[in-house]
């Protein structure tokens, strides 16, 4: 079965005073449906610009300048704006960090969710309304008939990312693109969130791109993942592997620098958190060589000398770009 | 209950001793002519920091755990309650008099994009405190600073810089060095690594680790991150809606909590696997916290509490000791089976 979404070799740059700068550079990967991909990674590594490449959505100085972005068998760059816009919403849609500036003040969450069944699917006004309120229960929100005239300050923020993700889902597009779709909200509220997430993609069979940095929700709700760094793909695989065995210092860095929670009898002892030292390279600062290599505990000759490596599949649901991943196999 | 905490903790160890502090703000009114509302933002909370330990306060958005800090603090008056910091109620404190004991009290916020004056140079930031106190001469000031810079990991031409040019976690780094600048000895630390990545929250948290070693700090540690509050954290407290509903040391919180909220918490957090699924089968709540706005009387959390009783909606829980050292406000915590959290879990990745 073809994915739904096929990424191949996509290259974004961004217009700078000396020339294009690259922010992303040789990114691969593809989501079939049913299945969720994480992009993980810090901030500036380009996860949300993969996004946004994705649905066409760059900001201005930023282009495409190679590879293939396919949705579900049509090129999404070489589509008019036109069919785009009938693609974003239809076939792909996305929910956004903060639900609150993504949702306009002045309409009821019906109206909102209601323009975009006017909109795709030629429903009336009245129609709309009345498929409005089933996506709001279908978000478990409770009371819908009495919420789908709310606006969205009478709304709590947990209550909020529900209503976008019934806009977005609205029209079942084949794929959904969350963009860190809990980082905004409280912690109880996240585990909800997440939960209807996977709910929703069960009866859908929606598939997820989850932009997020926090592992924890990649081994929860991922079924595969690419670590990205300065706008390089690091290690990519399923998720389970990755999590289990991660090979790239970056991604080990990753997962050991955060506390996790540790319940039951433990020796609470403080241990210094092991850090990931300096920072990302900022935009145009990136050199042919692996990127990491500044903060990397193993950065050795051969990663000043040489390009970064390309992916090297590992195994057979693995891939990592480092010189010295065998050697440094914890 | 304050009886509670006098036995186990002698007070001359204590640096902050904080007594049934309220903070209300108004709302408006209830229709056109009704009964003035009023926002419950701090609702009767009292609590002890030892000197040289971490004090975590953990809570959803609206449970009043930043304007605990900031009325502790003295930057939002309190409406009524004892603050005592260093055997005196600072709570009574006015004008120049408050002025000169802030040194000793000092504040790191969470967005250091807003909280550094974009015109000013760093140098400048962290010497703010400095001259505005009066403390030593202007060269001492300048050495300071240096010496300051250095403590944070900046180097010391950082001085010349202005905020923009900094990363986020560099200027979190400035913020920590100006609340240092006075040598104070309490420092709150508001959500101060939530904002950051990741890898850059684990700098910041080392750094503030390193300084308490160094200079016996005194933390109140305020977070949504139950991870990060383990961590970091000798002693938690949880707040919802106003109110402290349980208070323990760390290692008991994470082994044995006893309130229905702390469980619902700890389950939104617990790292996957199948502990996980079974503690949010049985103890995650659904919905958002309600409105601090004219909270019902009886328990705050007996709205989403799953195991709540009629008791419950009608009288407030007092906190109460249930053990040394720990304290819950809860009716039913004795008559409910409490999750099994096993035998210490491993995290994810191990």
């Amino acid at each position: 079965m073809s994915p739904v979404l096929s990424v191949q070799n996509l290259t974004v740059t961004m217009k700078g005073s000396k020339g294009p700068v690259p922010v992303l550079e040789n990114l691969s990967f593809d989501v079939a449906q049913g299945k969720t991909m994480a992009l993980v990674g810090e901030s500036g590594c380009g996860k949300s610009m993969t996004a946004l490449a994705i649905m066409q959505l760059l900001p201005e100085d930023f282009r495409v300048t190679s590879g293939r972005i396919m949705l579900d068998g049509q090129d999404v760059l070489t589509s008019s704006p036109k069919e785009l816009r009938s693609l974003r919403g239809n076939k792909m849609s996305m929910i956004f960090q903060e639900p609150m500036t993504a949702l306009n003040p002045l309409y009821t969450v019906g109206d909102q969710i209601g323009e975009v069944l006017r909109q795709h699917r030629g429903l009336g006004r009245r129609d709309a309304h009345q498929q409005a309120i089933q996506f709001l229960k279908a978000v478990q929100i409770p009371a819908a008939e009495k919420r789908v005239d709310a606006y969205p300050h009478q709304l709590s923020g947990g209550m909020r990312q529900r209503v976008m993700i019934a806009m977005a889902l609205a029209c079942k597009p084949k794929l959904l693109i969350a963009d860190e779709p809990t980082t905004a909200l409280d912690v109880t509220v996240q585990a909800q969130i997440f939960d209807l997430l996977s709910e929703l993609q069960d009866e859908t069979d929606t598939a997820i791109v989850l932009i997020t940095h926090d592992l924890g929700a990649v081994a929860e709700l991922a079924d595969d993942v690419a670590v990205l760094y300065a706008g390089r793909c690091i290690e990519q695989g399923a998720a389970e592997e990755i999590i289990a065995h991660a090979r790239h210092p970056y991604t080990r860095g990753l997962m050991s620098c955060v506390p996790h929670l540790r319940l039951g009898k433990t020796d609470s002892h403080f241990a210094a958190l092991e850090e990931i030292p300096g920072m990302v390279p900022p935009l145009g600062a990136r050199g042919p060589d692996c990127a990491f290599r500044a903060r990397c505990a193993f950065a050795a000759e051969v990663c000043r000398t040489q390009p970064q490596p390309p992916l090297d599949r590992v195994d057979a649901s693995a891939a990592v770009s480092c010189w010295r991943h065998q050697e440094i196999a914890p | 209950m304050s009886d509670g905490i006098n036995m186990v903790t002698p007070p001359t160890d204590v640096l902050l001793d904080v007594n049934d502090l309220v903070v209300h703000f108004p709302a408006g009114r209830r229709g056109l002519f009704g009964p003035p509302s009023k926002v419950h933002a701090v609702d009767g909370v009292s609590f002890r920091v030892r000197r040289g330990t971490t004090f975590g306060i953990v809570g959803e958005s609206g449970s009043g755990k930043s304007t605990t800090a900031q009325a502790v603090m003295r930057l939002i008056p309190s409406t009524s309650g004892q603050i005592v910091f260093g055997g005196e109620n600072i709570a009574d404190y006015r004008g120049e008099k408050l002025r000169l004991a802030r040194s000793k009290f000092q504040i790191v916020f969470q967005d250091p994009f807003s909280a550094l004056d974009p015109r000013r140079r760093a140098g400048e930031l962290i010497r703010e405190p400095l001259d505005l106190l009066g403390i030593g001469t202007s060269r001492e000031r300048d050495a300071r600073v240096r010496q300051l810079l250095a403590e944070v990991g900046l180097p010391p031409q950082a001085a010349d810089l202005f905020p923009h040019q900094f990363s986020g976690g560099q200027r979190q780094r400035l913020c920590i060095a100006r609340a240092m600048a006075p040598e104070p000895d309490l420092i709150v630390c508001d959500e101060a690594v939530s904002a950051l990545d990741v890898a850059i929250q684990a700098q910041i948290l080392n750094l503030l680790k390193k300084l308490q070693r160094e200079r016996g700090l005194t933390y109140i540690f305020i977070s949504h991150d139950l991870g990060v509050i383990q961590h970091f954290c000798d002693e938690i407290a949880v707040m919802y809606l106003g109110k402290i509903v349980e208070q323990a040391p760390a290692n008991l919180f994470f082994s044995a909590p006893m309130h229905p909220y702390s469980w619902s918490l700890i389950s939104a957090a617990a790292p996957p696997g199948p502990l996980r699924d079974r503690l949010k089968k049985n103890y995650l709540v659904k919905g958002d916290p309600p409105s601090p706005v004219d909270p019902p009387p009886g328990c705050r959390f007996a709205q989403r509490c799953p195991f709540v009783i009629e008791r419950c909606r009608a009288e407030l829980p007092s906190l109460e000791a249930q053990d040394v050292d720990h304290f819950v406000a809860c009716h039913i915590t004795a008559d409910i089976d409490p999750p099994d959290l096993g035998q210490g879990s491993t995290a994810i990745g191990e």
